[in-house]
């Protein structure tokens, strides 16, 4: 299996150009602030305020090191530097022409090149960082933790091209583990092979196939069965919105009151995908569908999306979360805290599931789609623990992208007006004030409130 | 018959930026590697260091064995290929054995050229592309006190820089009217020359060594002025050619070297090749031309090694670019990309600029300070970046050549402020 390594990432945004990297790592490495021994520097734009950072990536498939006649720089296998070797250098400076990025530089002091080591894993430079654009980062950290788990899913399943659910169902059930029984009721999970292709389960641990109204009571049931016999078992739900906001509602609704002990992800591809893409109750403003289509009379979806994440906390589940897949760590982070919190009642998930086939829009850009969805604001990630009694943002989009650049990236969104795009701009600004309200300290000051 | 799923044959840039690519897909699938050379794989760009001592001969290699290993490699050495069948899917080896493959690769490099001098291929010379030339030249040197290096190309200039350094008396001879004559213009040599001639050493420009003969214990070398030099020892450095004597009966295309496309396929079926051995695309115009620089070795390899396991990553060739960096006496300097193709000198010289009208360029030539920087555009996009003693980053400037960055209303403020611009750049496009 492979790794990932540390790096140091940078946000342009936030740098003020204050140098004070530069004075830091020239201190560390040189013991002088002379800005020409430091291996990071800040270029300045004049015209729009923008800084260019040039420092070594410590990439993965380095090309200074592809490129060094004399074997002085190698990538070390444990820490993921690109190790620099005086002894061996015979400064011939192919590696400065290798790096595009200006990460190993000619010291005319020195008359040698010099390149970041990322200070034995505690940069000065991040340290030094005020406005905090510099970040020590493992890139793919997740992957190191649990790249070595089985995935429990298995391959070459139905799925439609670049199904935003596959990757659901594999990261949940690798995260969450084979000591799991999962329901998966009808929609896009099952229909991909979850319970079953010509009567063999494509799910390497114990499945079945509720119907679309009873997923939670029976998981509850099959739950409380195993604590009596003293099991400790995980329940797991992988439902789609129609399984959980629109007939699944009840039997969920009921599940979260009770305190039932479960995991319970809706994977919302907002309407009934593998059916033939009607809507829901999820289904956005706007949008088209084939029961909401586009035409003289009609243009879209008329009514609002539900909001099931909220109304599960106002369950006063134990957990609710959203999370969308571009957002890796914070999803792994959510299923982690998940999984403690259904030993003690309902954990609830929502998740935006952007779909290629049912929105159209080009598969290879699932992901694109599902970040500019968070990026501008319509999806938001947040979660809510029920001893805090409220609700954290996980991932602050500081200049939310206007909806258009989302809404633009799908089909079903082509023939949107100019009105009905002012519309869905202000009622997504609404429900992220509405959102910002559950954020409040106390529990019964934010709760009161929004209600 | 031993066969290997993957074949490789040269063991030096291309052939391990493709046994690295190959690998990081395929851990499982057989490779040999083969190499002529009796030792680990080394770059022959180390040797003028070794020559001079700079670099020890134990310290050079690229891979050792137990890095062999680890990848799961059949390395042979000391093993030259002298014929391949590609209807057979073979090679056959000098110890008599032969090899199948299922894909093959040709990454084989280039070797040193003679001129036709008279008497030259009698006397005692030597060349500098093998561990073995290096070791023989450092040999030879000892207790000898003058060398002549003929021709003034990359690895003419590295020998005679370090020859001086360990106190030999260097003359050069260079057929061309100035040092470097692939990768700078007139001003820049004049730099150039300015820095060997002030540490001794003599250059005979737009000069040809007709005749080499034995001179009490010395040899003669005259030029076609009629001019005679008594050497110690000489070394032609005078071009190289790709090494394909071992094709000459095999059905796959070559002109100077082995022709490939932007995937580093030959004309046969299943066999790649790389490096100095090949004629490639150009970046600037598709015509297949020779190369032969280290950087373009490693991406030629990479691509190939991408290719012939099926890397779904693979990003074709972009086309060679005329590149390099160049330190010489303390000194800095680089080019890279179309430099002598715009030239109007420092004096309003335009004996150079070639069937290019549309390019335009931008220099900053200053002798006293030994600095010169030249930048070369064609409508807003670089074409040709050339520095000497300057700050600017040789690899940013690759890059927004070989991006084909449009630099549209930047262009006045890249031309201002280059080394800054190009980092702004760079920080843009990396994700
Ligand atoms: C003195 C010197 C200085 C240089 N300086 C620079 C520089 O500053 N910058 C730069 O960019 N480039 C420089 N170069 C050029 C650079 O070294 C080459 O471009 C690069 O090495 C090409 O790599 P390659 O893998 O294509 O071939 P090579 O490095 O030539 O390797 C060829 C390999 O093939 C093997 N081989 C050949 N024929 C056979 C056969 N029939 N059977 C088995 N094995 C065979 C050889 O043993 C060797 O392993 C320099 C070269 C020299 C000689």
């Amino acid at each position: 299996m492979g790794k990932g390594y540390p790096t140091i990432a940078f946000y342009p945004e936030k740098c003020n150009g204050c140098n004070d990297c530069v004075e830091a790592c020239a201190q560390i490495k040189t013991e002088t602030s002379e800005p020409v021994h430091s291996r990071i520097s800040v270029a300045k734009d004049p015209d729009d305020e923008f800084y260019g950072l040039s420092l070594c990536r410590q990439c993965g498939d380095p090309r200074c090191v592809m490129d060094c006649p004399a074997r002085a720089l190698t990538k070390n296998e444990d820490t993921g530097v690109v190790h620099w070797d005086e002894t061996k250098c015979v400064n011939c400076q192919i590696c400065t022409l290798a790096c595009p990025y200006a990460g190993i530089t000619y010291n005319r002091i020195t008359d040698q090149v010099m390149k970041c080591d990322l200070c034995n894993g505690d940069p000065a430079c991040v340290k030094a960082c005020a406005p905090m654009a510099l970040e020590y980062k493992i890139g793919a950290e997740i992957y190191n933790t649990w790249g070595d788990l089985e995935d429990l899913f298995v391959p070459g399943v139905g799925a439609c091209l670049g199904c935003n659910s596959e990757l659901i169902m594999r990261h949940t059930l690798r995260r969450i583990g084979p000591n799991t029984v999962v329901a998966t009721p009808p929609g896009c999970i099952p229909g991909v092979g979850s319970v079953g292709v010509n009567g063999i389960t494509s799910t390497k641990t114990p499945v079945f196939h509720p119907l679309l109204t009873n997923t939670a009571s029976m998981l509850a049931g099959v739950k409380r069965y195993y604590n009596r016999i003293g099991r400790d078992v995980t329940m797991l739900a992988l439902a789609g919105d129609g399984g959980a906001a629109d007939v699944g509602f009840q039997s969920l609704s009921g599940a979260a009151e009770r305190g039932e002990q479960m995991i319970f992800v809706c994977v919302d591809n907002e309407g009934y995908m593998n059916t033939g893409v009607q809507r829901s109750s999820t289904t956005p403003y706007g949008a088209w569908t084939t029961t909401t289509p586009v035409g003289e009379a009609l243009q879209g979806k008329t009514r609002d999306a539900k909001p099931l994440p909220l109304l599960m906390v106002l369950h006063s589940c134990e957990y609710v979360a959203t999370a969308a897949l571009p957002f890796m760590e914070d999803f792994y982070m959510k299923l982690d805290k998940a999984i403690e919190a259904s030993k003690r009642g309902m954990a609830f998930i929502h998740i935006f599931s952007p779909c290629p086939t049912g929105w159209r829009f080009d598969p290879s850009q699932l992901i694109e789609v599902a970040r500019k969805g968070v990026e501008t604001n319509m999806v938001p990630l947040w979660e809510y623990e029920n001893d805090l009694g409220r609700i954290n943002i996980t991932h602050v989009v500081n200049e939310p992208l206007p909806v258009v650049t989302y809404l633009k990236s799908i089909g079903k969104y082509r023939h949107l007006s100019d009105e009905q795009l002012v519309y869905i701009q202000r009622k997504t600004d609404e429900r992220f004030e509405l959102l910002k309200k559950f954020t409040k300290e106390s529990k019964l000051e934010g709760l009161s409130d929004a209600a | 018959m031993p066969s290997a799923k993957y074949l490789i044959i040269g063991s030096s840039h291309a052939g391990l930026c493709a046994l690295d690519a190959i690998r990081l897909q395929d851990t499982e699938g057989s490779v040999t590697l083969i190499t002529r050379d009796e030792s680990l794989p080394y770059s022959p760009t180390i040797l003028p260091y070794v020559v001079s001592g700079d670099a020890d001969p134990e310290k050079i290699f690229l891979r050792d064995q137990k890095a062999m290993d680890h990848l799961n490699v059949t390395f042979l050495k000391g093993e030259t290929v002298t014929t391949v069948d590609t209807k057979a899917h073979s090679v056959r080896l000098s110890s008599g054995e032969s090899l199948s493959y299922e894909k093959l690769l040709l990454a084989t490099g280039a070797t040193p050229v003679l001129p036709p001098v008279t008497g030259l291929e009698d006397e005692p010379h030597h060349v500098l592309r093998t561990l073995d030339d290096a070791m023989k030249l450092r040999t030879a040197l000892e207790n000898k006190h003058t060398a002549l290096v003929v021709g003034a190309g990359l690895i003419g200039m590295h020998a005679a820089e370090n020859l001086a350094k360990i106190g030999v008396d260097v003359t050069i001879v260079e057929a061309l009217p100035h040092v470097l004559p692939d990768y700078f213009d007139e001003d820049g040599a004049s730099l150039i020359q300015q820095a060997f001639s002030d540490k001794g050493i003599k250059m005979h420009l737009g000069c040809t060594m007709k005749q080499v003969a034995r001179s009490n214990g010395a040899q003669l070398v005259t030029l076609n002025s009629g001019e005679t030099i008594s050497s110690d020892l000489v070394l032609v450095a005078t071009g190289v050619r790709p090494s394909i004597d071992y094709l000459s009966e095999a059905d796959i295309e070559v002109d100077q070297g082995i022709l490939v496309d932007d995937r580093m396929r030959t004309s046969a079926d299943g066999v790649w090749a790389a490096g100095d051995v090949v004629q490639a695309p150009g970046f600037f115009d598709s015509e297949k031309r020779l190369n032969g620089t280290l950087p373009d070795a490693s991406e030629q390899g990479r691509i190939a090694g991408m290719d012939m396991v099926g890397d779904s990553a693979l990003k074709p060739y972009k086309g060679g670019i005329g590149m390099n960096t160049y330190k010489f006496f303390g000194h800095r300097a680089f080019s890279i990309g179309l430099i002598k193709e715009a030239n109007t000198g420092s004096d309003g010289r335009e004996e150079d600029r070639v069937s290019a009208p549309d390019l335009e360029e931008d220099r900053v030539f200053s002798p006293a300070s030994q600095r010169y920087q030249k930048l070369v555009f064609q409508d807003d996009r670089l074409v040709g970046a050339l520095s000497i003693n300057t700050d600017l980053d040789p690899g940013v400037m690759f890059e927004v050549i070989r991006r084909r960055i449009d630099l549209k209303d930047m262009k006045a403020q890249f031309v201002d402020h280059p080394q800054e611009t190009g980092r702004i750049l760079m920080t843009k496009v990396w994700r």
